[in-house]
């Protein structure tokens, strides 16, 4: 007897949830959110998972887009590939959503580019990899700078300071690999050769044996491109080793807690990154001044850590897609594809978006900025 | 490949090879007792790290090393006390899985009270630009607190299995369980100790290790494949023999990076795990006898 009661009881609790996930949902923004919040990747899915969770509850206490209300599904995929897929099958099938934001890996988002394109369904990605917006994908678009944008500024940097043989190193994850590729294609338009090339796992606990061939071969800087937390150990392992060189690193080091795990060793390294961890040191005309400050007291107000690089992406999705649906008025998919495509001068976390039909990540050579460690602390390089 | 080279790989593959040993010796003091391959222990070392930096908030970094390793000795300790010891009837393959089950457990409950981010605790001695050169090698002052904690735990723990009571206690548990009870030895007290010890020997590992390779929420499962694989290498049951297998697998990978790409060590470590299973399962250094007492 107390069992049917409990099995009934079970069931009614389930319908009852169903009906209420039925009604009365007409007025909502369902966006569907992928994030490795947990998982190898997780330092860069958790605050993008924050930030889009912070920055909704904002935009809904206002008052919502045009009167609705945004509902944000957030789903853990761990940085799995395969989890991406599901979940970003059940975002669009059953949850039904405008767009999704996300993933945070490149590996995630090239693997669920395809189903995106053929559901129809706007895909925001928060991966860094040229690859995801290069062929244009027609429902395709991301928001963080380009690799190449990135490797430009890097080698920019050292023709200024007359380096010539480098060499590069970083960890066998898609960011990684597709960095490698980067730097390895713009290398000969600034007369600077690659002599040394490394690829280093994820979960490397010691790489002093991957800078000694490096140092073997006298190179005159070093490119560390790596999001993995096993980049702070190259700048430690590069000053045991007695290594001279300047050390650069890509925008994956963007995160403070980098710097800090390297300590002492993290002062002097160059790395190209978004003017949002510089924000307080921007000049007052940066048109993106506002929106980085604010977005960055606030997060780190409100969570107690300091803001990444990371975060600023999910940011600028989820406004991405207010812009749209404010400019089309519309929350259809295809509408809202339109209004992505459309969206120039805006200023966000990561960049001034200017979208159009063939780029679908809409920042330029400006978005990003060389910057140094300085007694701890992320400042303007010069 | 000049002599300076040849030097800095061996530092660099002992170094990493430290570590797998710290992990290693805790597989076999645990399997000693109980036959458990305990795949939890990647946790411990993390676990190790993550208190010692929590506490060097507070406190100097002797003190806060001590707190680590005696916190994680009593998490193992109750990880005994709450399932292994009350799933005694269980089989010792499904007790393997619920090891497995608990480095989950304990990596997520990690997550939610550190999260996600990395930490590294304050070198020991000197910082991270700090070096030292050996006869033409240079590494950092903190490789040697690691060769120095390796090489005292591995005296220290031949001390004690060889020469003290409880330490001889225990190796009779690991040659014939029943026996040992028949003796008047408290094989449950016995077995409770190895968890206890092997976590807390992990999360000394885990402190020391620290500033170089840093701390992160998720670093235990990586460990447990390579401590597993040094463990096997070595031979399960002997916790010397692991620190000798850890330091070859730590010298095969940092050597194997100047003809191969540093991405495919791992891929090494895997194929020597494998041909070890098939060539010589009771490890280059185990006996074949010792090994067909065992379950597993």
């Amino acid at each position: 007897m107390k069992k049917t009661t409990a099995i009934l009881l079970t069931l009614a609790a389930i319908a009852s949830s169903l009906l209420t996930g039925c009604g009365g949902e007409d007025e909502t923004i369902k966006v569907g959110a992928l994030f490795a919040v947990t998982g190898g990747a997780s330092f860069l899915g958790a605050p993008e998972a924050r930030t889009a969770d912070m920055l909704v509850e904002e935009i809904n206490a206002d008052g919502g887009v045009d009167g609705k209300m945004i509902e944000l599904i957030i789903k853990d995929t761990a940085a799995n590939p395969e989890k991406a897929i599901s979940f970003a099958k059940q975002l669009i099938e059953e949850d039904k959503v405008v767009a999704i934001i996300g993933p945070s890996t490149s590996g995630e988002t090239m693997q669920i580019k395809e189903l995106c394109e053929s559901y129809k369904t706007p895909l925001i990605s928060c991966a860094a990899a040229e690859a995801i917006v290069d062929p244009v994908a027609k429902y395709v678009f991301k928001t963080p700078q380009k690799d190449s944008y990135v490797a430009n500024w890097v080698f920019t940097t050292m023709k200024e300071m007359g380096i010539k043989n480098i060499g590069i190193v970083g960890a066998n994850t898609g960011f990684g690999n597709a960095g490698l590729g980067q730097l390895e294609k713009y290398a000969p338009d600034y007369g600077i050769n690659i002599i040394a090339k490394e690829t280093y796992d994820k979960a490397a606990t010691d790489l002093t044996a991957v800078l000694t061939k490096l140092k073997a071969k006298d190179v005159e800087a070093v490119v560390n491109w790596s999001i993995v937390p096993a980049q702070s150990i190259v700048p430690k392992n590069m000053k045991q080793l007695g290594m001279d060189v300047p050390l650069f690193q890509s925008h994956g080091f963007g995160n403070i807690k980098y710097a800090e795990a390297a300590g002492a060793a993290a002062e002097g390294i160059i790395f190209p990154a978004g003017q949002l961890l510089v924000a307080e040191k921007l000049p007052a005309s940066h048109p993106q001044k506002e929106i980085t400050t604010a977005y960055k007291t606030q997060y780190e107000s409100k969570f107690n850590e300091p803001v990444s690089g990371f975060g600023g992406y999910a940011y600028d999705s989820i406004m991405l897609i207010v812009k749209a649906i404010e400019k089309t008025g519309s929350i259809e998919r295809n509408d809202i594809r339109d209004g992505l495509e459309s969206i120039s001068g805006y200023a966000g976390a990561s960049g001034v978006f200017n979208m159009s039909a063939s780029d679908h990540n809409g920042l330029d050579m400006s978005s990003i900025e060389m910057l140094t460690v300085e007694n701890g602390e992320f400042t303007l390089y010069k | 490949m000049t002599f300076d080279q040849v030097l800095q790989y061996i530092f660099s593959g002992i170094t990493v090879g430290s570590i797998y040993a710290f992990v290693a010796i805790g597989y076999n003091i645990i399997y000693n007792t109980t036959g458990i391959i305990n795949f939890a222990q990647g946790e411990f070392v993390m676990l190790g790290g993550m208190i010692a930096y929590t506490f060097s908030g507070f406190m100097a970094l002797l003190p806060s090393v001590i707190i680590a390793v005696l916190l994680t000795a009593a998490v193992g300790g109750v990880i005994e006390n709450v399932f292994i010891r009350r799933m005694r009837r269980t089989s010792v393959l499904g007790m393997i899985v619920i090891t497995v089950g608990l480095s989950i457990l304990i990596r997520e409950f990690s997550l939610y009270i550190w999260d996600e981010q990395i930490r590294a605790l304050p070198f020991f001695t000197g910082s991270e630009i700090s070096s030292v050169e050996i006869i033409g090698a240079r590494i950092s002052p903190q490789v040697l607190w690691v060769l120095a904690v390796t090489a005292v735990l591995t005296v220290a723990l031949y001390i004690f299995l060889k020469f003290t009571l409880t330490g001889q206690a225990m190796r009779a548990c690991s040659e014939n369980p029943k026996a040992a009870l028949l003796c008047g030895i408290r094989t449950d007290r016995m077995i409770s100790l190895s968890f206890m010890v092997s976590a807390g020997i992990g999360a000394l590992g885990g402190c020391v290790v620290s500033p170089l390779t840093q701390t992160h929420y998720a670093m235990g499962s990586d460990l447990a494949v390579k401590g597993f694989t040094v463990a096997i290498l070595g031979g399960l049951g002997n916790p010397l023999s692991a620190v000798a297998a850890g330091l070859l697998l730590g010298l095969i990978e940092s050597f194997s990076i100047s003809v191969l790409p540093m991405a495919y060590k791992d891929v090494i470590s895997i194929l020597i795990l494998l041909i070890i299973l098939v060539a010589k399962p009771s490890g280059l250094f185990g006996s074949r006898a010792a090994a067909a007492l065992k379950d597993y």
